[in-house]
């Protein structure tokens, strides 16, 4: 016959670049992720109207005045005096059901703290091993 | 007789190359977190307690500097008009109510501000924070 049927070939696409493709997008991904994790002292502040009572003698009282010298339970003291009497005191008042230490830590600045200063002293809290920590509201003036 | 045979180079397959890249293409797709907000600089305190924020998904960002220059999210916020803070958090935690505000303070702020930034977050419920702080001593 003259009208012979062409023997179909079976079209591909070509995907020797597909590999290629794939590098150029990995390296966009690559290039545009961000590694560096965000770090940071987590911290629950308090609701509002939910007024708590607590044993006196479980709160444990810090003071941070304007020049960042601090006052604990009433006496001046240096940060590695705050750290070893808070460690004590923790130890001293035993821990919860829940295995958590009872004292709570009270933190109380001044208006014009610095800022840095106060995380010093959030770090050292925390250091010392309380998780009760509660930030009482600077006075206004 | 005993005819050498032309020697072929075995060559690797790379038949597969382009699956082993998209695997890798989708595991950086996927853990790509495309960052949202500028930010203003400043420089954050210090700790030694500093931890990672398990999800970077679900964070809203407060950046204040010692100026009392304050973004949320990258939206400029004037002094004089604080309340606006507490309006922005309240949208953001309405559509992800697993929010935390990430508090990128610089270090020379006074705790007035703070504490400012602090009761508007109250007023709008949002009482889970993170005060952003770099780790203190080596390496990171």
């Amino acid at each position: 016959m003259l009208l012979e049927k062409k023997k179909k070939h079976g079209y591909e696409i070509n995907s020797s670049s597909m590999a290629d493709i794939a590098f150029l997008l990995l390296i966009f991904f690559l290039v545009t992720t961000t590694m560096d994790m965000d770090k940071g002292i987590p911290m629950v502040l308090p609701e509002r109207g939910g007024e708590l009572k607590i044993n006196p003698k479980n709160i444990a009282k810090i003071l941070v005045n304007a020049s960042g010298e601090v006052l604990f339970d009433g006496k001046g003291v240096s940060d590695l005096e705050l750290k070893e009497l808070l460690a004590t005191r923790i130890k001293e008042r035993g821990v919860d059901a829940d295995g958590k230490p009872k004292l709570l830590v009270s933190i109380k600045t001044d208006r014009e703290t610095e800022y840095d200063r106060y995380i010093t002293i959030l770090d050292l809290v925390k250091d010392a091993g309380a998780t009760k920590i509660s930030i009482a509201e600077p006075e206004k003036d | 007789m005993f005819q050498k045979k032309p020697k072929q180079p075995p060559g690797i397959s790379t038949a597969s190359l382009p699956d082993i890249i998209f695997m890798l293409l989708f595991f950086f797709m996927v853990t790509t977190v495309i960052k949202k907000t500028q930010g203003i600089p400043l420089v954050t305190p210090a700790a030694y307690q500093t931890k990672k924020i398990e999800s970077k998904r679900h964070l809203a960002y407060i950046w204040a500097d010692e100026k009392g220059t304050i973004t949320v999210d990258d939206m400029l916020v004037s002094p004089k008009n604080l309340g606006q803070i507490s309006k922005l958090i309240r949208t953001r935690l309405d559509e992800d109510n697993r929010l935390i505000v990430s508090l990128k303070i610089d270090k020379r702020a006074k705790m007035g501000l703070v504490t400012d930034i602090q009761e508007q977050l109250r007023d709008a419920y949002a009482v889970r924070v993170n005060y952003s702080t770099r780790f203190k001593g080596g390496g990171g």
